[in-house]
């Protein structure tokens, strides 16, 4: 292990650890809305939007995100949908976790009981009320850990962003792996800097869903 | 209609070239699978034991697969055995590692999860009839968790298919290979090659994923 390489080389790798969270998170965001997008359209039974968002999760669950990314960033400039290595990023990441993250939401809303609502009805609460005080506190509840571990796929994700000559982590491992062939040290610096990202939101997530562990209590 | 770059795939043997990528990337996903599949059983079991040992040592495999990206394993295995240990692994074998290594973690944390799902008054009913403990595994425990098993462990193997796009990043010939490499080879003659031929492996992994998915999703529903 040579430590002058590392230290040498360790504000590159910084730089790259920046970039791919400026990615993650903002992919992550937007996958979100996305997902709350589909949820909505297909918990409500809209028209269309329904359908299209069913064709949509079934497409993007079933292809890689390597390939979802070759498309956006070679295939579509072909027919003249032109932007940069980072917003195909976000775009490919975004268009991979909302259905992921669809997926969550709607599970845990389909946990919640017919019978919650009734009781919620029996009581006079409107339609709004019933979901903002009955149905989306549980439903949160319920769809935590899935949330959590689209969160962490989602970040772990980034790693593939290197294929579309993002200067992300994985791709400032191989230059130096290729230009200097300081293999042992730019692979210790890659994981190093995973564990760094990821650890934290994993012990995160893992406080948060102990937190917010409260439906189905007492059943 | 602009070109779209298809024709490409119609020339000479382009078309089964790619199939034949896709071939090499099913395969190594199909092998991972079946490692995976048995070694997961085993270290699920493994999991519920309540020896705290293995309890640490499971649980620190499983937190390692669960941080790292596949990618990055990927890259430990090809480049960092090669300069530590002398090994010279195929992109292939190393993918194979990489993907059992990471599948038998997600499987093994599947198993676990049956099992710990099934409740505790099946064991005592079956304790309490005088079975014997490999007879409760064998005859009370394993058909339950079995059921829930199947459709989450058919979702794993086309994680696992769509995970082994990432072969292309260690120098493996599978299909984005030969995509980029018919691409390539077609830059004069038709310089929009790349959407259609992306267009088209893109449609190749999902009709690769999209019946298994669909298969896990319908036992889901019929298992419940």
């Amino acid at each position: 292990m040579k430590w002058d390489f590392i230290m040498k080389y360790l504000p590159l790798y910084q730089k790259s650890a920046v970039l791919t969270v400026k990615i993650g998170v903002a992919g992550i965001l937007l996958s979100i809305l996305i997902g709350i997008f589909c949820t909505a359209a297909q918990n409500f039974r809209i028209p269309f939007l329904r359908q299209a968002a069913n064709v949509y999760v079934e497409i993007s669950r079933n292809t890689p995100l390597l390939i979802q990314l070759f498309f956006i960033y070679y295939g579509l400039p072909k027919i003249g949908i032109r932007t940069n290595a980072e917003v195909c990023g976000i775009a490919g990441l975004a268009f991979l976790g909302g259905s992921y993250m669809a997926e969550a939401f709607r599970s845990g809303i389909e946990a919640v009981e017919t019978v919650q609502y009734e009781s919620a009805y029996s009581l006079g609460l409107s339609r709004w009320q019933t979901l903002r005080y009955v149905v989306f506190p549980q439903a949160l509840s319920i769809c935590m850990p899935a949330f959590m571990a689209n969160v962490i796929f989602l970040l772990k994700e980034t790693s593939v962003f290197s294929a579309i000559s993002l200067m992300d982590l994985m791709f400032t491992a191989k230059d130096l792996i290729g230009l200097y062939y300081q293999t042992t040290e730019s692979l210790f610096l890659l994981v190093i800097f995973y564990l760094l990202i990821l650890l934290p939101v994993s012990l995160a997530g893992s406080l948060l869903e102990r937190r917010l562990r409260y439906a189905g209590f007492g059943t | 209609m602009p070109d779209l770059g298809l024709e490409v795939l119609f020339k000479g043997k382009n078309l089964m070239r790619i199939l034949g990528g896709l071939g090499v990337a099913l395969k190594i996903s199909l092998i991972s699978v079946a490692i995976s599949i048995l070694a997961g059983v085993l270290v699920g079991m493994l999991m519920t034991w309540k020896n705290p040992i293995s309890r640490a040592v499971t649980r620190c495999y499983l937190e390692i697969v669960r941080i790292m990206p596949q990618m990055v394993l990927l890259f430990l295995v090809y480049f960092g055995t090669t300069r530590i240990f002398g090994w010279n692994l195929s992109g292939e074998l190393s993918a194979v590692i990489v993907f059992s290594f990471w599948g038998t973690a997600e499987m093994a944390d599947l198993v676990r999860g049956a099992i710990i799902s099934i409740p505790i008054h099946q064991y005592e009913s079956a304790a309490a009839l005088g079975l014997t403990g490999m007879q409760t595994y064998r005859y009370i425990i394993l058909p339950q968790t079995v059921r829930r098993l199947i459709p989450l462990s058919i979702n794993l193997i086309t994680r696992m298919i769509k995970t082994t796009s990432l072969v292309l990043m260690i120098g493996v010939v599978e299909v984005l290979k030969v995509a980029q490499q018919i691409i390539e080879a077609n830059r004069m003659s038709s310089p929009n090659a790349a959407f259609g031929v992306y267009l088209t492996v893109f449609l190749l992994y999902f009709a690769a994923c999209w019946p298994i998915s669909m298969l896990a999703g319908y036992l889901e529903k019929r298992w419940r």
